[in-house]
């Protein structure tokens, strides 16, 4: 169901795109385009991973981000030291709310900011003796940690500091790793280089470390859980599921996760990766090294989960395959209720996503299974092949985004009219302005668990809760509003 | 002479995946494809054409390969 014509949503992206200088048009022209779901390949349609056009709004993070941010900072025995100036640790400290379990401070360390606080003697001196006396403290203070990663910032790079040679003499000092990561924010054009360098330093400095020891019992049925990072919980809520089908999970990477899990990961029969664009890098190289196969898998909403269960199930035996549909038929009653309640507030409701790097594709069938629509969807930092997955999921004709700017955002909002919008903190304010009920999907919008059958239910509550708000309602002042019998004015008089 | 990773998808087929470009395409035909060897021209379903030396024995996938951009 298609609430725009081909042609339509076609002109509207000629329309919004006026505004800019020639160059400018041109290059933007080639980030948006409307769905065809007949396409196999994305990149006859949409150009993505490129640089943003200077002077645009643009919601990207760096390389540092993706790296310290997003698949380092939540393994929680491990130090992760922001080696630069303070403002880049202090700035991201907790904010995306990766969830674990432990003593803060003992032996997990996640929503603590650990910086070199670099001033300007160290940069024009060089902070690497400085990094040496961090990593002693460190040990001194937090004995229980693990090991310590260095991620660098900016000036790490821009200064030449060799991380390299302090981390190798350290870990051989201590006995534990202390590993130097290159994730220096101006690297790439988005976060997503950030990812693969963190991926490409696992894969250095922990994958192979118990290559000979074979001291760890495995199970046929061991899984890994890769790319989710349990914000508010998601890992857990997952986790449960695939330990009802009878598979134990070994490792999660990297929410709630630990060094010894990702140590162990390359033992485990399968490796099932949730956010395919921070991870498939560490994916490919197990299956390399390692053999062992990885599957994607999609955990938001019923007929996602049925489905993903069933084909993670389809890779194991028969016991596992009748616990999977146990496991479903077992849950089946809850969603349903669910479903029952929720759907006939939210039916033909459109939603407008503008996220990272799994969600605009992976929560559309949570949508659909409540009866919204998702009418237009982007990635900040997608590379060709998660459009390539996308098309599929998006209906006929639908818009998509790459790197959408704040302006673009802003006017196809206006000329689509979505009942939501889920994208995250920076474009919050500006759509509630506008009147526009609103989720911040990075991380739930402070609530969450979202995966799972448990993460269902609430994820259908947030919804409701969203749209069906009476203050949406209010949103013309008082003296504003007609008299009684006259006809409502436009809501454009009062915005 | 970008490191390709060759790899196989759920259908059989062969991927070629080259991590530096985050390109990843099926490949289309493959001019030597026997039990004693593999390679020579890779045609991928882009259009594009790449070129190894045929490796003997065939390797077993997935395994990371050298290859060189064929002309044309």
């Amino acid at each position: 169901m298609a609430t725009m014509t081909r042609d339509e949503t076609q002109a509207l992206i000629q329309e919004v795109l006026e505004v800019y200088p020639e160059k400018a048009k041109n290059d933007r022209a080639k980030h948006l385009a409307v769905n065809d779901q007949s396409l196999e390949q994305s990149k006859k349609c949409i150009t993505s991973n490129r640089k943003s056009q200077p002077g645009v709004m643009t919601v990207r993070g760096c390389a540092y981000a993706g790296s310290k941010g997003v698949v380092w900072g939540p393994i929680k025995d491990m130090i992760h030291v922001s080696h630069g100036p303070v403002g880049c640790g202090q700035y991201s400290r907790a904010g995306r709310r990766n969830y674990y379990t432990g003593m803060t401070g003992v032996n997990t360390f996640g929503t603590m900011n650990f910086t070199s606080d670099f001033q300007e003697k160290d940069i024009v001196f060089g902070g690497d003796k400085k990094l040496a006396k961090i990593v002693d403290e460190i040990e001194q203070l937090f004995p229980l940690s693990k090991g310590v990663s260095v991620q660098s910032e900016c000036p790490i790079g821009l200064i030449g500091d060799d991380i390299e040679s302090v981390s190798k003499q350290k870990t051989k000092e201590l006995e534990k790793p202390v590993i130097a990561v290159r994730c220096e924010g101006f690297r790439g054009v988005s976060q997503s280089l950030g990812h693969h360098i963190a991926n490409d330093s696992i894969r250095d400095n922990v994958v192979h470390n118990r290559d000979n020891d074979n001291s760890f019992e495995t199970t046929p049925y061991d899984v890994a859980i890769i790319g989710d990072y349990n914000i508010g919980g998601d890992a857990w809520s997952s986790r449960i599921l695939l330990e009802e089908m009878g598979l134990r999970v070994v490792a999660q990477w990297s929410g709630d996760g630990t060094l010894s899990e990702m140590e162990l990961t390359p033992k485990v029969k399968l490796n099932l990766i949730h956010c395919y664009r921070s991870m498939n890098y560490i994916s490919r190289h197990m299956e390399e090294r390692y053999g062992v196969p990885w599957m994607e898998y999609n955990l938001f909403g019923p007929t996602k989960i049925a489905e993903s269960l069933r084909k993670i199930a389809a890779f194991f035996d028969e016991t596992i395959q009748t616990n999977a549909e146990k496991v479903i038929a077992k849950y089946q009653a809850e969603y349903d209720a669910i479903i029952a309640k929720y759907r006939p507030r939210l039916e033909g409701k459109k939603v407008m996503l503008y996220v990272g790097g799994l969600r605009p594709r992976h929560i559309i069938g949570a949508y659909e299974d409540l009866g919204m629509e998702v009418v237009g969807t982007g990635y900040e930092f997608a590379h060709n092949d998660d459009y390539d997955r996308t098309i599929k999921e998006m209906g006929d004709s639908t818009l998509l985004f790459d790197d959408v700017t704040g302006y673009e955002f802003e006017e196809f909002t206006k000329a689509l009219k979505p009942d939501m919008i889920g994208s995250g903190i920076k474009e919050k304010y500006i759509f509630q302005k506008m009147g526009i009920p609103f989720r911040q999907m990075h991380s739930w919008d402070y609530s969450g668990p979202y995966h799972g059958y448990d993460g269902f239910a609430i994820f259908a509550r947030d919804m409701d809760m969203t749209i069906n708000n009476p203050c949406w309602n209010s949103m013309q002042a008082p003296w504003l509003k007609p008299a009684e019998g006259e006809s409502e004015a436009p809501m454009a008089a009062s915005a | 002479m970008p490191n390709v990773m060759i790899r196989k998808n759920d259908s059989g087929g062969l991927l070629f995946y080259v991590a530096k470009k985050d390109m990843e395409e099926t490949i289309a035909s493959v001019e030597t494809d026997t039990s004693d060897a593999w390679g020579g021209a890779v045609e991928l379903t882009d259009g594009s054409r790449w070129y190894i030396d045929p490796v003997s024995p065939p390797p077993s996938f997935p395994t990371t390969l050298r290859f060189k951009r064929a002309e044309g």
